[in-house]
């Protein structure tokens, strides 16, 4: 799960990272009134979309008065941003972040993630920060330097240290730099997290001296442990994501809605990407990836034709079962059930492998439903595809 | 022969009073597992069909001797402190069945798990069969048959499609084992084909990967330097699109890397035979056993 920057901030700033001072606003009335409120010399108005590159697209603007503020506002609120994370269609932005805008001296970057090889947490920092990190992993590896966390310890100062020094950053930053890494890996493993980025993270210059300022944050959560934080679930912004998606995910199972005309049912995340796969071999496009899990039900079964009917771009549906855990028979059951319930208007090919097959088969050979049998992973496929050109 | 488990294999079953737990102990003893014990916190004193059930795996281990643990414990009632508690009471081999173990979680739990002696295979898999002796987990057993061909994945019912394939082609299984399709697992490509090229039995190897992450291009390093022995693969996800997690917590391309395409040329250039279709493993392996 994703959150907003402003939400991002805000959990860094409950565990102790020093952020930039801002505050969100859905109206041009509220982001003037945080900019009085935050009085200082320079602001940064922020489009709030779960996407990056938004200041490219035109989402982040600089003011000097909270009137300029306003102004920005008007012009950010109800754009439809497009970067190159956005698809052409660009998202609707809903809310700005209304912020200090710092002196910057230097942009760095500090990121966090699971590392699959070490199995353990390690954190990333690079002095070219500001820029696509990506492209920095690519062209210049040199340039970011890496810690691997030993879990059972944390995060020691000395390891930040490192970090810091590695950095190249003055002396008078150092203890700075080593709390707020410190902290940012409290605030990793305290949300359980799955990456966090700083980036950029800056060194700013103020009355007092240097700073090191978050100027932006992105955190992303493990689903799995979603719900042991309420207060991150309720973080989550319905806008930003599929409302089918959604939907799915309330009643156990993985759905990601695609481009293409063909519904998949399939049980297994393995086996609904090959499915995916074998219809675009055979020339199809699938609609969506759809995993109905282990253990699905008639009413799992049910819902998932639901889900997948509700795309208006579906003009045939595959079911594609290995049953093993789940049973063919209640699979054919679960299909009949759901077929009767909605009225399918479009043709349906069911293909069934495994426990109680030849009484799945039978079940649904029984039933007068209209429906297309396939005997195999190729020839579903392949029915599925000659069925929906033919809509 | 076969790798980790065989006929004599004495298995104490972890969450054995639960739906699933209780369900699928009943199907692994009709296979043939000798499943000794059980393990459910508060229930120590009863029994799940005539098997004894303890408190906890140390109890269970030092009262029925049982060498491995097969855990149905769900997320929430983590079950990355079962993992722990099987490696502390010093069980050879975990099977981890649960799904939706939170990363951080095993990270720890894998932490725990250095420097001890106890292999763990999950979680968030199907288990370890080696068919006609001794079956941990929740893969249909019918569908598989005494054989020659290794096989390992990450996958679990695509791993069912090419263990139906092997044994429809009349060759078998010396023994099947997921892996798991989470970022943190206990056991990982590298280590199950070490244990394959080792095992006087296995002929070949069906190795079956999907999208996220760099296991296969690992394997596929692994398999050039050190497999004499045919291996032949799938990838999952070949039209999978960036940055939509397929299911799987760990089956997902992030920034470009983890594709099916990267993969598959890894594995190519190491001269894995890649099924283009999951329909056609069970050929691709017959032509890689025919150009030994």
């Amino acid at each position: 799960m994703n959150v907003h920057e402003y939400q991002a901030k805000e959990i860094l700033r409950a565990h102790g990272v020093n952020v930039q001072r801002g505050e969100v606003a859905s109206t041009p009335d509220e982001a003037e009134a945080i900019a009085r409120k935050l009085g200082c010399p320079m602001y940064m108005v922020k489009a709030q979309i779960h996407a990056g590159g938004r200041g490219k697209g035109g989402g982040v603007k600089l003011a000097t008065s909270p009137e300029e503020v306003r102004a920005h506002a008007e012009a950010i609120l109800g754009m439809q941003l497009v970067t190159h994370q956005t698809g052409p269609e660009g998202k609707l932005v809903r809310e700005v972040l209304v912020a200090e805008a710092n002196e910057i001296e230097k942009e760095l970057y500090l990121g966090m993630v699971i590392d699959r090889d070490s199995s353990r947490v390690v954190i990333m920092s690079s002095e070219e920060g500001g820029v696509d990190i990506e492209e920095v992993a690519a062209n210049r590896p040199e340039k970011i330097i890496k810690e691997t966390v030993e879990p059972a310890v944390g995060l020691p100062p000395f390891q930040a240290r490192k970090l810091a020094y590695g950095l190249g950053l003055p002396q008078t930053l150092i203890p700075k730099a080593t709390q707020l890494m410190m902290a940012l890996y409290d605030a990793f493993i305290a949300c359980d997290c799955s990456l966090a980025e700083i980036n950029p993270l800056a060194i700013t210059e103020t009355d007092g001296g240097q700073d090191l300022v978050a100027l932006d944050a992105k955190l992303n959560f493990d689903d799995n442990a979603l719900w042991r934080h309420e207060d991150i679930e309720a973080m989550r912004d319905p806008h930003e994501e599929d409302a089918r998606e959604l939907e799915a995910g309330k009643s156990g199972l993985s759905y990601i809605s695609l481009d293409g005309n063909i519904g998949c049912m399939v049980n297994g995340a393995g086996l609904a990407m090959s499915t995916m796969d074998l219809i675009k071999l055979h020339g199809g496009e699938p609609a969506n990836f759809l995993d109905v899990g282990g253990s699905a039900t008639t009413e799992t079964v049910t819902h998932a034709f639901r889900l997948i009917l509700a795309d208006e771009k579906v003009k045939a549906v595959l079911v594609n079962i290995f049953g093993g855990i789940m049973q063919c028979d209640v699979i054919a059951n679960g299909i009949i059930e759901a077929v009767k319930q909605m009225d399918l208007k479009v043709p349906l090919v069911v293909r069934l492998e495994g426990t109680n097959v030849e009484l799945g088969k039978q079940i649904l050979a029984d039933s007068g439903l209209n429906l297309i049998a396939a005997d195999g992973l190729s020839e579903a496929a392949q029915k599925a595809v000659e069925v929906a050109g033919n809509q | 022969m076969s790798i980790l488990v065989n006929k004599d294999t004495t298995v104490v079953v972890q969450g054995i009073t639960g739906r699933s737990g209780r369900f699928h102990t009943q199907q692994c003893v009709a296979y043939g597992t000798k499943v000794v014990s059980g393990v459910t916190p508060g229930r120590g004193g009863s029994d799940v069909d005539g098997i004894p059930v303890y408190d906890t795996v140390a109890e269970a281990v030092a009262q029925t001797g049982a060498e491995a643990s097969v855990i149905f414990v769900p997320a929430r009632f983590n079950a990355a402190d079962s993992i722990m508690e099987a490696a502390d009471a010093e069980v050879r081999l975990v099977v981890c069945i649960t799904e939706g173990i939170p990363t951080l979680d095993m990270v720890k739990a894998k932490r725990f798990l250095a420097g001890k002696s106890t292999r763990l295979i999950g979680p968030n898999c199907p288990g370890v069969i080696t068919p006609g002796e001794c079956k941990m987990g929740i893969m249909p057993g019918y569908i598989h048959r005494p054989g020659k061909i290794g096989i390992v994945s990450r996958s679990g019912t695509l791993t069912y499609e090419a263990v139906d394939q092997v044994t429809k082609l009349g060759l078998g299984q010396s023994t099947c084992v997921g892996i798991g399709g989470d970022p943190v697992i206990g056991t990982d490509f590298v280590d199950v084909l070490a244990m394959f090229e080792a095992d006087a039995y296995t002929e070949a190897v069906i190795m079956i990967g999907e999208i996220g992450g760099t296991a296969e291009e690992t394997a596929a390093e692994f398999v050039r330097e050190n497999m004499t022995k045919p291996v032949v693969s799938f990838i999952a996800g070949q039209t999978a699109p960036p940055g939509k997690r397929m299911g799987h917590a760990g089956a997902i391309i992030s920034g470009g890397h983890g594709t099916a395409a990267e993969k598959i040329e890894a594995l190519k250039a190491a001269g894995i035979a890649v099924a283009d279709s999951p329909a056609t493993i069970g050929e691709t392996l017959v032509k890689a056993l025919e150009n030994r």
